[in-house]
């Protein structure tokens, strides 16, 4: 099966800082790849590259066989993307942010309208369309992002940590959906997660990254006999040490926290 | 095309809804206008000013303009902290028709906030002149808008977090105002401060939509509009390169 994601001793530098230091993987299309790493490992600077956001130092990148440094757009159009924080606009209703989102990734506007009654209605969202988002919950959001992120109908989907802070009913919801998505469009899925269990369960192969470097890749179940452990989790922590990583609060954290002391919460 | 159109409409949304905002932001010409218009208006009608009124209320109107263009374009800062900018970095459309639809909506809601303090002026009082030309002053005001929403939109570009919102409005914001022919008039102003004012973008466009509402055209509108067209032209292109180098 040909490769949708080639990552090709990729080197991304911030100032002193080495985030990712020559890394390789390759994802196969209409699979589902798990990307594990501790907090810090470079998972999220690996999808920012993947997805034209940064550019890598050195190394080769290919996206659905586009360039992201050289074809942006091509590589742009391929992809939906659920980032790690919420990317939606909330004093927009959950149906203009849909449209917006059409009209940006240029869907035919016949095809937009019943594309996303079809997806709202999916996530369970088709109710609640003319609402505004920053009345929705976490998980609303969520699902909200994930419906938008296959409006385009990429061939490609990148979530980064989709369901963190979510019940397990979403959780498995939003499991569910992109499953659905991948069995049923061959859409290549590659995601992050801290739940080693989901992605024991969803994934079809892990990728585990640490300091940057890719440390071990395969089946939950060859990851498991290779450290000649029980569960996935005990297999991860094996191959990454028990250290604490710290992540530094960026600008878009404190500001969070701010606006979470002005409501109250 | 169709994500410029999208991108104008959302921000054109977003002014319409944010209520409260809109009203804030008349509060402060509106205090201007009755604090200065009424305040001085005797002295300067002593010092053979005429009317102060008919005077400043471009200039108010265009304080109306500026401060609503400029933080259109700090939105971007907004956007980039609560994660809506990059939904727009990643879609598959030029930087440029980003940059473009987010300063034109921008200048368009910080046109409508202009024409909202120009009818406040009317009601204050404030004639204008020669209803023909009117259209003239609305297309100053428009030019005033764009210069200060691409201003916005290089700043929003390059400030990471809104701490340095503060030290926008006060170190580059009010001086443009304050060093501007829109509180008074230029004759007379020590050498220093006349060069100021001359190089300062907002005079032209003040002064353009003051001839235009007075009633008085003259050769120096059409110097006026060219300085403040390029003036946007130039701003647009810079504001579009700052955004681009933009990552989040």
């Amino acid at each position: 099966m040909a490769a949708m994601i080639e990552v090709f001793d990729v080197v991304k530098v911030f100032g002193s800082f080495t985030a990712v230091d020559r890394i390789s993987f390759s994802v196969a299309e209409g699979s589902i790849r798990a990307f594990l790493g501790p907090n810090g490992a470079g998972k999220t600077t690996t999808i920012k590259m993947l997805t034209t956001v940064l550019t890598p130092t050195s190394g080769r990148l290919k996206v659905a066989g586009f360039d992201p440094v050289r074809q942006r757009i091509e590589v742009r159009r391929s992809f939906g993307i659920v980032f790690q924080d919420p990317s939606l606009d909330e004093e927009l209703t959950a149906y203009e942010n849909m449209t917006l989102h059409g009209g940006l990734y240029g869907v035919p506007r016949k095809a937009l309208r019943e594309r996303t009654e079809a997806l709202l209605g999916f996530v369970g969202l088709w109710d609640r369309r003319a609402d505004y988002v920053k009345q929705f919950s976490g998980g609303m959001k969520r699902r909200l992002e994930l419906a938008r992120a296959f409006l385009h109908q990429p061939r490609i989907l990148f979530l980064d940590e989709p369901t963190l802070g979510l019940d397990p009913q979403t959780r498995s919801h939003i499991w569910d959906f992109v499953r659905g998505l991948s069995r049923e469009h061959a859409v290549t899925v590659f995601f992050t997660t801290h739940a080693m269990e989901e992605a024991e369960r969803v994934a079809d192969e892990i990728t585990v990254i640490d300091h940057g470097r890719i440390v071990a890749e395969g089946t939950a179940a060859s990851l498991r006999e290779r450290t000649g452990t029980a569960t996935l989790e005990e297999a991860f922590i094996a191959l990454t040490g028990r250290d604490i990583r710290e992540d530094e609060a960026g600008p878009a954290d404190r500001m969070r926290m701010l606006r979470r002391a002005w409501r109250g919460r | 095309m169709r994500a410029v159109g999208i991108l104008w409409l959302r921000q054109l949304k977003r002014y319409s809804r944010a209520r409260s905002r809109m009203i804030g932001a008349l509060g402060q010409p509106i205090l201007f206008l009755f604090a200065l218009g009424f305040g001085f208006g005797p002295i300067y009608a002593r010092a053979g000013g005429g009317d102060y009124l008919s005077f400043v209320a471009p200039g108010i109107v265009s304080m109306g303009i500026i401060f609503n263009a400029v933080f259109g374009g700090i939105e971007i800062i907004w956007d980039r902290q609560f994660g809506f900018l990059k939904e727009t970095l990643v879609a598959p459309v030029p930087r440029l028709a980003i940059v473009l639809g987010r300063t034109l909506g921008g200048a368009t809601t910080a046109f409508l906030q202009g024409v909202i303090v120009l009818l406040v002026c009317v009601a204050a009082g404030f004639r204008v002149a020669h209803l023909g030309l009117v259209p003239v002053a609305l297309l100053f005001m428009f030019l005033i808008a764009l210069v200060f929403a691409a201003i916005g939109t290089a700043i929003g570009s390059v400030l990471k977090d809104m701490q340095g919102f503060q030290l926008i409005m006060n170190f580059l914001v009010m001086p443009l105002f304050f060093f501007s022919n829109a509180l008074f008039p230029v004759t007379g102003l020590p050498a220093a401060l006349r060069m100021a004012v001359r190089l300062n973008p907002l005079s032209y466009g003040v002064a353009g939509m003051r001839a235009a509402l007075s009633g008085v055209p003259s050769l120096e509108m059409v110097t006026d509009l060219a300085v403040l067209g390029a003036l946007a032209m130039a701003l647009l292109g810079i504001a579009s390169w700052l955004f681009s180098r933009i990552e989040v």
